[in-house]
């Protein structure tokens, strides 16, 4: 058995909390990224990410 | 190791690879197109940019209406113009370089996006189920707003910017959600639910732009299919290397 696995079976409560912290932190980085590759509207950003953002499909101009 | 590094980690490297086969498959498959169209795009902002009237071929009676004539000229112009003092990237390896800067960088966040919601069913564990959850992606973020939304290439103007993105977001969302009530969901009432979640966006419907492309109809077409079959192709990548990435890092 694991440290990892002592740790949860130990404080199942607070382990299932700190994973939900995790994934909606990570979920949210993402959507960060997300905003500023693909919708962030100044023109600097546009046009560096131009050639991408058509590729994907952005809604763009 | 803590969940939040985990799922940093896999993203980041599913990213980096996913990113660069999107350029690659994009290198031949969109970015012709792209140049292609913007040729058609320059000819029509030239064509609407503002012309200095003659002052004196036009009577002194008649100034007032070429004013507004130009003023109107002008106003349309700069609705659809991109800044033209804004820095853009040289042609060449400079907009490249952008490019796939941006490809990589818009393919972590989708990882992060896709890791995260698999961890909430107990984190990927082969490179299958990871490309199941791919097509998913594909059908989420691709797929769906590209019904309402056929892919843009430059010329083809759009409705106003906003309610797109508006619209695009709120059927990404309602989209992926659905596919998750119906891949997980363990009830027929949540399966209906789904379905009608799917639909939704659609009976709503797009914004529509109301001014025709400057782009022939058929470059408009090649465009739609080349997006929409880089986007599986780099769908299916990311998801298969997320699955086939994620077992090595742990239970965490």
């Amino acid at each position: 058995m694991s440290h990892a696995d002592l740790r949860s079976s130990a404080a199942p409560a607070a382990g299932a909390s700190s994973r939900a912290v995790s994934i909606v932190a990570a979920f949210l980085f993402g959507v960060i990224i997300i905003g500023g590759t693909g919708f962030a509207q100044m023109a600097v950003a546009h046009n560096a990410a131009h050639d991408h953002r058509h590729s994907i499909g952005f809604p763009c101009h | 190791m803590n969940l939040f590094r985990t799922i940093v980690l896999v993203a980041a490297l599913v990213g980096l690879g996913s990113g660069l086969v999107l350029t690659l498959v994009q290198h031949f498959s969109v970015q012709p197109l792209i140049v292609q169209a913007e040729a058609f795009e320059s000819q029509r902002d030239e064509a609407a940019a503002p012309k200095p009237h003659d002052h004196a071929a036009s009577g002194e009676h008649d100034h007032l209406a070429a004013v507004k004539a130009d003023l109107a000229a002008q106003k349309a112009h700069e609705a659809h113009a991109h800044d033209p003092d804004a820095w853009a990237p040289a042609d060449g390896a400079e907009r490249f370089g952008w490019t796939v800067a941006a490809n990589v960088l818009s393919a972590v966040g989708f990882a992060l996006l896709l890791v995260s919601a698999s961890e909430l069913k107990g984190g990927l564990t082969s490179w299958r189920e990871g490309l199941f959850w791919g097509l998913a992606g594909f059908a989420a973020f691709t797929l769906a707003p590209s019904i309402g939304l056929p892919p843009e290439a430059p010329g083809v103007t759009g409705a106003a910017l906003e309610a797109r993105q508006l619209w695009w977001i709120g059927t990404v969302a309602a989209t992926a959600l659905g596919l998750a009530l119906l891949a997980f969901g363990r009830s027929p009432v949540l399966a209906v639910l789904a379905v009608a979640l799917i639909a939704a966006p659609h009976v709503v419907g797009a914004p529509q732009a109301d001014e025709p492309p400057a782009i022939p109809r058929k470059l408009e077409h090649d465009f739609v299919v080349a997006v929409i079959v880089t986007g599986f192709v780099f769908w299916a990548a990311l998801g298969a290397l997320a699955g086939a990435l994620r077992p090595r890092f742990g239970g965490a």
